[in-house]
């Protein structure tokens, strides 16, 4: 059995950060594009009218937590503690399906309590288009690793053996967790600070 | 020469040392805390524009504690950081370019 390579290293691992990379790339037209037309709708509402800080405070503070929930699952995977890495995982999909619920209650807010729809202005156009897609990329991690859970669970066939199969999982969901750090920031605190001298 | 990779295990990366779970605990509370401190300086109404750099210093530090521990760059191969970083550069100058095309600057 060999596992040399060109590089040396997993060519599975480096294909995930190419991925990773070109996925930055991608946020990165979403959030430019956020930024560029945010103010320059004249129709409300706007981002101070509808963002809830200390709602989303605690959606950000469970993605967090998820993260973390994340990488014991991976130490007790490469420790061959099965029922710790059960444990961790198990915490980790009931975290991030707990942000994908913190996103419908709040988008069903935004939509039916504050008439903001993706038609109603740009900025309702480009944050749907971004916290969406961080969203679907959230679900799809959900999806990932709750099929590595099902496979640990009834078919055994996740052990420290394959422990690859899980890092991958693990830096795609880290991956999610960078972004909304950045989305955090930049969408929700940035958007509502009311103390720039024109606001 | 061999390119194949017949087992599914980690191993390669493995041979650099990994924290313990106790240093992915106190780095997840360093991330709490640097998300507490975001949202307490959102408070400040009297920062003003000086909001911006305060909010941007404690995002790339999460960004990075995240990207350095629990990403494992920190550890693993210098490939996988100049790979991620190239994209992330590039990222920074799609959004910058952006917001300079559109007048964000002047």
């Amino acid at each position: 059995m060999s596992d040399e390579t060109t590089t040396g290293l997993s060519h599975r691992k480096l294909l995930i950060w190419v991925f990773l990379g070109s996925d930055c790339m991608f946020f990165a037209s979403l959030i430019g594009t956020y930024l560029i037309y945010k103010g320059s709708g004249v129709l409300h509402p706007g981002p101070a009218d509808v963002f809830d800080i200390p709602t989303t405070s605690v959606s950000t503070f469970v993605l967090l937590m998820s993260s973390m929930s994340m990488v014991f699952a991976y130490a007790y995977l490469v420790r061959d503690d099965i029922k710790a890495f059960r444990i961790w995982m198990f915490s980790t999909i009931i975290m991030g399906s707990t942000f994908l619920g913190f996103q419908v209650f709040e988008f069903s807010e935004f939509y039916f309590h504050d008439d903001l729809s993706p038609q109603t202005n740009l900025f309702g156009t480009t944050f749907y288009a971004l916290t969406g897609t961080h969203g679907l990329h959230v679900t799809i991690g959900v999806i990932w690793l709750g099929i590595i859970f099902y496979s640990s669970l009834f078919r055994n066939t996740v052990t420290s053996k394959t422990n690859l199969d899980l890092d991958l999982a693990a830096l795609y969901w880290h991956f999610v967790d960078i972004v909304w750090i950045v989305i955090f920031a930049v969408v929700y605190l940035f958007g509502t600070f009311t103390g720039f001298p024109s606001s | 020469m061999s390119v194949e990779i017949k087992n599914q295990s980690n191993h390669i990366d493995e041979s650099h040392s990994h924290p313990k779970p106790m240093t992915y605990f106190k780095v997840a509370m360093a991330l709490v805390i640097l998300t507490a401190l975001e949202i307490l300086v959102f408070y400040f109404d009297w920062l003003g524009y000086g909001i911006i750099p305060v909010l941007a210093f404690l995002s790339i530090a999460k960004f990075a504690i995240v990207v350095m521990y629990y990403m494992h760059l920190k550890f693993d191969s210098k490939l996988f950081t100049y790979v991620f970083m190239s994209g992330l550069i590039l990222a920074t100058v799609v959004i910058l370019w952006l917001m300079a095309l559109f007048g964000w600057f002047v």
